[in-house]
């Protein structure tokens, strides 16, 4: 199973490593290295890298690299997922998951990672029980803990742990019982320089704060569980439940949670909520370009467009751009030529638009890469598949839940072509 | 002190551990005392001072003195005890490594007295999930070092139990169940197919790994499933969105997802092939997502998708990424190739993308426009003219290799064919392996087609890559066409515009055994990898290639038919090339750089006026069957003279390995001198194996005639023959090819060729050669009525005449012969007087020239003939000699002149030996 975990910042420095087994020199890194300085971009450093006695498995994130050092074969999705997971997990206890915090909190992470991981093999990954186990830091548990030498580690084992419902703890007790459920379903599309959709998706999640007492046995149902048809549960879904009926039934765990991610793919199910018009062109012998962008909102079931942001690769010929934008702020990195442009709201009155002229290097022909465009936005209270809670039933305990539910809808990679 | 007790709750011991007590002791004689305590008969006691041991421990004292009291507690059934003495055995293992290894044994044999493993077993049936899922996780880990040992019998029960747990454990635990279920055979349908029932939840969890990992169980088990059954179809459509959700995870998942896709698309394309947008490219997904996700795309391209792949590799190819446009150019070219109806699309798109005249993008659709000729021959040779355009952009050898075989397929459409050919070949020498082979044969093809204007060209090519080159496979190419242009040209015709066998469809599929293999393995390393775990896991010793098994045939025959398919009877004409392609790559298409590497053949350049395809080679070879140990053109000759890639296909077209065999005997005398045989190793010292042997050079291959006779009383199997390391590298170019048993008293005769290209080491005498030879002796008791073998190896000794090693193209250039002979220093030539010979002038200088002794001026002075010769070894000396021969004086006189004097002495020697018989 899992060896050895070493965490590599930006700049290719390892700045913590664990080991669950033998200690594996760093120098096994160099491998990792290696492959670093070949990938053109920090992101396309293979996943999986041999070397003669062991794998290397990474992922990026946060501009980290976690790389786990495996001697076997062992599934390498296995690692990833852990790996994932042990990201996730910092972020929840830390707020962010940098290298400063990671740090900061050093001796917790510690503790995280012993406990995550039993010789290798994963043990308690679970949120909840971790931190019943180690309790997350907070201002005032540092400052107790830094005058009484004590740590954040739990006095007691973790009682979930053995239990039919290892995702729930006993005992759970609140004033005040609410369950929160946001809906939020991200769009990946691909548009082709006509304005039609090539690909488009939709990746939904159900993600659910439960703060309730006891051991409360929920059920939600969906106005139109159709749409469901590629779902994964958090375990503690009942799948038979969800087979036979469309509910979703479940003891929650405490907290925060994922209850349920979903894919939506086929093409008539996703509205396309933006549009873009876009004129970027370069003539021959001339040392301009043309740049012309609009937005404009489309298929959005009456509900506004906001926190838009536009980034656009420019080609590499183009030295400078000189724009005009109707609303927001761009920025133009000359180095990177990366354009991006924060517009905000988008009004269908008065439609957001950028204007103006590029400089391309003198003398220079003209780029051949069409430059694609990078479309970030949100829409609040709307799912934009159409999915819609009915209802959320609680038995099992006696009294009665504050509950809430919130729609959202964003952006994934969303690309325009041109 | 806290943490301590922290540490020991930790290790899960259990017991409440609040009191700090045990670190309280400070009495002098602390030691004392806990050795005391340690060696108390009482249990209670005991476990209560390993506790105080361990105390002092994690404080830092030195307790390692009480290493064996502590070790002798270790023979209790108390776990917690056993517990406690594996930390301490943990801690102390280093500093008192001979104690560790003792308490180590002590553990051995308490697993393997109390049965661990059993209980672990048991645990399997555990009513906690978790436990189960620990246990198989254990087990699987236990199994995996242990290959032999039969931990994980998996039976329906354990199974059933196994599926129950699979529902309740953790995520972790999930994947090892699935990967442990993977593992079983279900003995027939039915349970397949409720295993398969209870696996599909696991579809849709949210922990990739399990979803691959039930992807694995249900790709194993459906190949159990009679096709005609319902559940059949809908497991089928089960499986696509989970693979689907896969792609929108985190880009290393999606990696490792990609990979295994690629395998199951290759094993069951049905799955996947609505899903082709899911593998469109974003343009900021990471390099190694695009490239795979490209792989897929074309594995499922087919004609209702065609032109929606087409529109999206297009756009790919004005990417910024040069690799990723190679690939995307790339795949547009086997789309034409795969997609019948979308041929002229494709040619026609890569036609735009060569108009951008992006250089990479220009040679790679160079690259993949000749493949799409092959496949479509005579089709779409009017974009010819576009391509011909972009000729002096290519500066990569493939895509001029490319360009050149175009050039040559189609120069009777082109009218500059030759002059394009000609500024290839001012460079000939500085290009690429693979771009002078590809020009050879173009060259070759264009005087097939157009003799007239073409004759100049075609023999500077030939004398190029003939005589100026020292890469073996151009020569012999360079000689094949040759002699085929020169005494046939109607058959060269033929051979070389033979219409070639079409390219098959789909190129780097897997081998469908290895792909069954790796179906079995999806979800791991190497699945990643694509090569099975064997090949590059470390540790992974006995690891069994799983196989997938398929559906126990009940009856329905026609099932079995359609399984088969799938099955590696049929599925090699895929993957091996077919006897056609052989000889297509050899004549025309090998615009890879051979592998092969062929032991130098170099026949003379006497083109005789020799019927080399006509009849009479059959009966050349016909006659030479028998295999006398002096016959001209020795069938063992084949094997080694003849280009790996031939041997497997021996059966191709007949002449053209013919032609290898036939090439090295042109011009040379039939009767060339052969010393009769001499024992080299008596049977008294080889326990009764008498070998003995000659050497011959035959068409221009070195050739060691063996005579074995056995003077045992045993029968002898499994000969072989190993060289110690000699002068010229002499070593068996295969292997000793006696495939019959030797009885007693039997002799047998082999020729074994030999090859020059083997470790060198000078000897004393420089022609010595020292060899071991094995054989194995079968004895046949009659009483117990078996066989015993034992193995012998005995070690010979042997001279070779140097003229072995005298090449064919030993004849210098007279003024390159007069300013070596200028040049060498007088120091280093050698006299020797030949006596008694009765031989004339011309006589001599046949006799010479049978063993590779040229004969390059003869000059007469006063009744004095006096022959200048060379003679060129294999190692690329060169001697010259000097014979004067007198027609009244019996007594020659030769003077040997050689940069390496040290030869001179056998160079005489073959003089003389060749002279006088």
């Amino acid at each position: 199973m899992i060896h050895s975990l070493f965490l590599v910042n930006a700049s290719g420095d390892i700045f913590l490593e664990k080991h669950w087994k033998s200690v594996v020199s760093r120098s096994v890194c160099d491998y990792f290295f290696e492959a670093l300085e070949r990938a053109t971009e920090p992101e396309n450093v293979p996943p999986v890298i041999p070397t003669p006695h062991h794998f290397l498995i990474n992922v990026l994130r946060h501009r980290i690299y976690f790389v786990a050092v495996i001697q076997s074969e062992v599934p390498p999705l296995f690692v990833i997922e852990f790996l994932h997971r042990v990201v996730d997990t910092f972020q929840d206890y830390f707020g962010v998951c940098t290298e400063a915090a990671i740090k900061d909190n050093v001796v917790v992470v510690y503790e995280l990672l012993e406990e995550m991981l039993d010789n290798g093999f994963p043990l308690a990954t679970e949120s909840n029980i971790l931190k019943e186990l180690i309790k997350p830091p907070t201002i005032l548990r540092t400052v107790v803990n830094t005058i009484t030498g004590s740590t954040n580690v739990g006095e007691q084992l973790p009682t979930g742990q053995l239990s039919v419902v290892p995702w729930r703890r006993t005992g759970v007790k609140y004033t005040n019982n609410e369950a929160y459920f946001d809906v939020i379903e991200e769009i990946d599309a691909i548009i082709d320089k006509s304005g039609s959709t090539i690909t488009a998706e939709i990746q939904g999640v159900v993600d659910a704060c439960v703060k309730l007492t006891g051991m409360p046995d929920l059920t939600l149902s969906f106005m139109n569980p159709r749409l469901l048809d590629d779902v994964s549960f958090h375990p503690c879904v009942r799948f038979k439940r969800w087979e036979a009926e469309r509910i979703l039934s479940f003891i929650p765990p405490d907290g925060n949670f994922r209850l349920l991610s979903y894919h939506v793919s086929s093409q008539n199910l996703v509205a396309i909520p933006v549009y873009v018009k876009h004129n970027i062109s370069f003539r021959e012998g001339s040392s301009q370009g043309r740049f012309e962008l609009t937005l404009g909102p489309k298929q959005t079931m009456g509900k506004t467009v906001e926190s838009v942001l536009v980034s656009s690769q420019l080609p590499r010929g183009v030295l400078n751009a000189n724009l005009t934008p109707s609303q927001g702020t761009y920025t133009f990195d000359p180095v990177t030529k990366l354009l991006s442009w924060e517009v905000g709201k988008i009004n269908p009155q008065k439609l957001p638009s950028l204007k103006g002229s590029m400089s391309l290097q003198t003398g220079a022909s003209k780029p051949d890469e069409n430059p694609s465009i990078n479309i970030q936005f949100k829409i609040q209270q709307l799912a934009i598949s159409g999915l819609k809670v009915n209802r959320l039933d609680m038995y099992g305990e006696k009294y009665k839940p504050f509950k809430g539910i919130k729609y959202m809808t964003k952006a994934g990679k969303f690309q325009v072509r041109t | 002190m806290e943490w301590a007790s922290q540490l020991c709750e930790n290790r899960g011991l259990g017991s409440k551990m609040t009191d700090s007590k045990y670190f309280t002791t400070t009495k002098k004689g602390e030691i004392f005392e806990l050795k005391a305590e340690l060696n108390s008969d009482k249990k209670e006691k005991k476990k209560e001072a390993v506790k105080k041991v361990i105390a002092s421990m994690t404080v830092g004292k030195d307790v390692s003195a009480l290493f064996p009291d502590v070790v002798n507690c270790m023979q209790t059934d108390n776990l917690e005890l056993k517990k406690l003495v594996y930390l301490y055995l943990m801690n102390y293992a280093k500093s008192q490594p001979d104690m560790a290894i003792m308490a180590v044994n002590t553990f051995v044999k308490l697993v393997e007295d109390q049965g661990f493993l059993d209980t672990l077993k048991d645990l399997i049936s555990d009513s906690n999930p978790m436990v189960v899922a620990n246990a198989v996780a254990a087990l699987s880990e236990i199994a995996e070092s242990h290959p032999n040992s039969n931990l994980l019998d998996l039976n329906p029960q354990t199974i059933n139990k196994l599926l129950t747990a699979l529902n309740e454990c953790t995520e972790w635990g999930q994947i090892f169940i699935l990967d442990c279920l993977a593992n079983y055979t279900p003995r027939d349908d039915r349970e397949s197919q409720s295993i398969c029932e209870r696996v599909t939840p696991r579809l849709s969890h949210a922990n990739s790994a399990v979803v691959l990992s039930a992807v694995k169980v249900l790709m194993k088990f459906m190949e159990m499933l009679p096709k005609d059954l319902d559940y059949y179809g809908t497991l089928l459509k089960k499986l696509a969105p989970p693979l689907v959700t896969l792609l929108s995870a985190e880009p290393e998942l999606q990696y490792v997802a990609l990979r295994n896709i690629n395998l199951i698309v290759q094993k069951r394309p049905e799955i996947l092939k609505h899903e082709m947008k899911v593998f469109f490219v974003k343009y900021n997904d990471p390099i190694y997502v695009k490239l795979e996700k490209l792989d897929i795309m074309i594995r499922l391209a087919s004609q209702a998708n065609i032109a929606q792949v087409l529109a999206e590799l297009k756009e790919y190819a004005t990417e910024v990424d040069v690799d990723f446009v190679r690939k995307a150019v790339r795949a547009i070219g086997r789309c034409a190739i795969k997609v019948e109806q979308s041929a002229e699309r494709c040619v026609s798109t890569l036609l735009d993308l060569i108009q951008t005249k992006v250089n990479y993008v220009v040679q790679e659709a160079i690259v993949v426009i000749k493949d799409i000729f092959r496949k479509y021959p005579n089709k779409y040779e009017s974009v010819i003219a576009t391509l011909c355009e972009n000729l002096d952009s290519l500066d990569e050898p493939e895509a001029r290799a490319a360009m050149i075989w175009i050039v040559g397929e189609y120069a009777e459409r082109i009218d500059n064919a030759d002059e394009l050919l000609e500024s290839f070949l001012e460079g000939f020498h500085d290009e690429s392996t693979q771009v002078q082979l590809q020009l050879l044969t173009a060259i070759v093809k264009l005087f097939l087609k157009k003799p007239t204007e073409t004759q100049e060209l075609v023999q500077q090519v030939l004398s190029l890559a003939t005589q100026d080159s020292d890469n073996p496979d151009l020569r012999d190419r360079g000689y094949i066409y040759w002699r085929l242009l020169s005494t046939d040209p109607v058959a060269a015709k033929e051979v070389v515009l033979a219409e070639k066998p079409l390219i098959s469809e789909e190129t780097d599929l897997i081998e469908p055994t290895l792909l069954e293999e790796l179906i079995c393995h999806i979800g791991t390393l190497a699945s990643v990898y694509h090569k099975p775990p064997s090949a590059f896991v470390e540790g992974s010793r006995g690891v069994q290639h799983k196989r997938l098994h398929a559906r126990a045939g009940s009856g329905e025959s026609a099932e079995n038919t359609d399984v088969g398919q799938t099955g590696p009877s049929e599925a090699p004409s895929a993957v091996i090339p077919s006897q056609g392609d052989l000889l297509g790559d050899l004549l025309n298409l090998d615009l890879a750089p051979p592998t092969t590497t062929i032991p130098s053949v170099q026949p003379t350049m006497q083109m005789g006026a020799m019927d080399l395809l006509g009849g009479g080679l059959d009966g050349l070879l016909g006659g030479d069957l028998g295999g006398s140990p002096s016959m001209g053109a020795g069938l063992g000759v084949a094997p080694a003279a003849m280009p790996a890639t031939l041997g497997g296909a021996p059966a191709v077209g007949g002449g053209l390995g013919d032609l290898f065999d036939l090439g090295g005997g042109v011009g040379m005398p039939s009767g060339s001198y052969v010393s009769p045989k001499t024992v080299w190793l008596p049977a008294m010292k080889a326990k009764g194996l008498e070998i003995s042997g000659t050497f011959a050079r035959r068409s221009g291959v070195i050739q060691m005639d063996l005579s074995l006779t056995n003077k045992a009383m045993s029968v002898m199997v499994d000969f072989a023959i190993q060289f110690n390391k000699n002068s010229f590298g002499l070593a068996p170019a295969g292997p000793l090819q006696i495939l019959t048993p030797l009885s007693p008293n039997q002799t047998i005769d082999v020729s074994l060729p030999l090859s020059t290209v083997g470790p060198i080491m000078k000897m004393e005498p420089l022609n010595n050669l020292q060899f071991t030879h094995r054989q194995i002796h079968v004895h046949a008791t009659q009483e117990l009525n078996a066989t015993f073998e034992n193995t012998q190896r005995d070690r010979g000794n042997c001279q070779y005449p140097l003229s072995l090693l005298f090449v064919e193209d030993g004849k210098m250039d007279r003024q390159v012969f007069l300013a070596t002979w200028k040049d060498i220093p007088s120091e280093n030539e050698s006299q020797f007087q030949i006596k008694d010979i009765h031989l004339n002038s011309d006589a001599a200088t046949n006799k010479l020239q049978g063993i590779n002794i040229f004969t390059i001026a003869k000059r007469t002075v006063e009744g004095q003939d006096m022959l200048y010769q060379s003679v060129k070894l294999t190692n690329g000396i060169w001697v010259l000699a000097e014979l004067r021969m007198q027609t009244v004086n019996p007594n020659y006189m030769l003077s040997v002149k050689c940069r390496a004097p040290e030869v001179s002495q056998f160079v005489y020697q073959c003089y003389e030996l060749v002279l006088r018989n």
